[in-house]
């Protein structure tokens, strides 16, 4: 009897709430029908900086505030199978290819790129860095037993780590390979401070270059490029979900304005990406990984 | 790389210097937690009330689910709210996902079982005949709860307190359901734990310091109210 009780105050109580938050929401739009876009993202595009250089600017042009909920792709992806966010900028293409065929979204747009770079500890165990193939560097590590510290959380730079050892034919063991779960920055962390190797992407690497006792090891080669894509979730699918919000971001981040924002943004005089709507998989990533040095 | 001493330095200096994105943090997290805190209050010392003056089969039992609820993980409620409240849930017409609402939801089910447990054992240290009393003397049943309740009052406080403090500091649940979103639901720790994922140890400190001075400043208040900590 007392449990029924509880319950209907319970239920009375989601209900004032609702009321309560969703009132001033609902007062607050001037124009645009929505204007809040909810965007799941990597931790590189956060953690690097870039979309705080980015999104005010767009917020100004546009009007649109953007929510970002920064995860590993595998995370960011799901959330938009579920509906739950707008629009998705991640960087795994296949796990991309794989939800536009699943009609979960429309259709993915190159946005920019940068690459993969293999960090370790300056005296280099497995001595990589003599190596210019990275399987053959994949190798090195595995025959030297040298500590190699993993995402291990499903996101583009894990499923990136995956597809190498796999091309090596690897089989990575637990003795020497350790699965982290966490984002980028932790794990370069918990690399530096067990002198493990690791696999990270070069923004995030140079956003935490100060920070950390690593060195880069080995870079190049079309097998590290990285390119990141944004796809808008599908309106056939959520139709009232914020279609529209999605695709005026999309159409201003691949903007000549946007672009130019993205190529520009530097830490310590280094690009982090390069811009890449208009023309995207530049494979010669020997070829890119020179023009950041 | 920094040391604790050079950390802890650079810390201060942001919280003197007014860091606008860090006090906006925490002004986010007062702001949900505190609400979630005046929405559980209520209901919960009733039922803490009716758990301890109630005479009702499943009474126990009631109980010691309640206690048991109190070595829930954070993150067990906000998975359990995440799947109700996405898209996919039974509740995801409702759109709450990744808002302060779902933040403060999270808190309330994280706070209701201390509440409730540790409200239930103060209340049951109440002597029962002041419950008698009032009845006998004609108080209506919600005067008397009112006079019982102010009869073990720092009892109550404390729970509150414990409770407060509990939601203020959980990560698990807020990161779930929140989202960790700049300026709207990053509250104080999950913007430690993304400011230590970034390296950003300093103002991860600076954020801890917050915390600790706002549960020392509660604590000293209610040893104030206490009259000092004597017994009575």
């Amino acid at each position: 009897m007392y449990l029924t009780l509880h319950r209907k105050q319970i239920e009375a109580l989601l209900i004032s709430l609702l009321i309560m938050i969703t009132l001033p929401a609902a007062a607050e739009n001037n124009g645009i029908t929505n204007p809040l876009i909810r965007l799941a993202t990597t931790t590189s595009t956060e953690n690097s900086g870039l979309l705080n250089h980015l999104l005010p600017v767009f917020h100004s042009a546009s009007g649109y505030k953007v929510h970002v909920i920064a995860v590993g792709t595998g995370k960011a992806l799901r959330m938009a199978q579920d509906g739950d966010v707008d629009v998705v900028l991640v960087h795994a293409p296949e796990a991309e290819d794989g939800f536009v065929d699943a009609d979960y979204g429309d259709h993915r747009h190159a946005v920019m790129y940068n690459d993969f770079v293999v960090v370790g500890p300056g005296n280099d165990p497995a001595k990589i860095h003599a190596v210019d193939d990275i399987h053959a560097a994949m190798e090195r590590i595995a025959a030297a037993k040298s500590l190699f510290i993993s995402r291990g959380d499903d996101s583009g730079t894990h499923k990136k780590e995956n597809q190498l050892w796999k091309t090596a034919g690897i089989k990575p063991d637990s003795s020497w390979h350790r699965e982290a779960g966490q984002g980028m920055g932790k794990v370069l962390q918990i690399a530096a401070e067990l002198d493990a190797y690791t696999l990270t992407d070069r923004g995030t690497w140079l956003a935490y270059r100060d920070k950390s006792s690593l060195k880069i090891l080995f870079e190049g080669g079309a097998a590290l490029h990285n390119p990141y894509g944004i796809i808008a979730v599908s309106a056939s699918r959520y139709p009232d979900i914020n279609h529209t919000g999605a695709l005026a971001l999309i159409k201003w981040i691949r903007s000549k304005e946007a672009q130019q924002l993205i190529g520009d943004y530097r830490i310590d005089e280094t690009r982090l990406f390069t811009p890449s709507a208009n023309g995207d998989q530049i494979a010669a990533s020997k070829e890119s990984a020179d023009n950041y040095r | 790389m920094e040391t604790l001493g050079n950390t802890t330095a650079n810390a201060l200096f942001l919280l003197i210097s007014g860091d606008a994105e860090l006090w906006q943090i925490v002004a986010i997290s007062f702001q949900v937690s505190v609400t979630a805190i005046l929405i559980a209050t209520p209901p919960a010392l009733l039922t803490a009330f009716v758990l301890a003056y109630g005479r009702f089969p499943g009474r126990r039992i009631l109980i010691s689910l309640f206690s048991t609820l109190l070595s829930i993980p954070a993150v067990v409620i906000g998975l359990t709210f995440y799947l109700l409240l996405s898209r996919q849930g039974p509740l995801g017409e409702w759109r709450l996902l990744f808002t302060q609402t779902a933040m403060i939801l999270g808190q309330i089910a994280l706070s209701f079982p201390i509440l409730v447990a540790m409200g239930h054992s103060a209340l049951q240290s109440a002597d029962r005949r002041a419950w008698e009393t009032a009845l006998t003397l004609g108080a209506n049943p919600m005067r008397a709860v009112t006079t019982v309740m102010w009869e073990v009052r720092f009892g109550l406080l404390a729970a509150l307190l414990a409770a407060f403090g509990r939601i203020v500091a959980e990560v698990g649940a807020s990161m779930m359901l929140g989202g960790n979103i700049l300026n709207y639901t990053r509250n104080i720790p999950t913007a430690i734990a993304l400011e230590t994922s970034k390296g950003e140890f300093a103002q991860g400190i600076a954020l801890g310091i917050v915390l600790l001075a706002l549960a020392f400043t509660l604590n000293a208040l209610f040893y104030h109210l206490r009259g000092g900590g004597q017994p009575a």
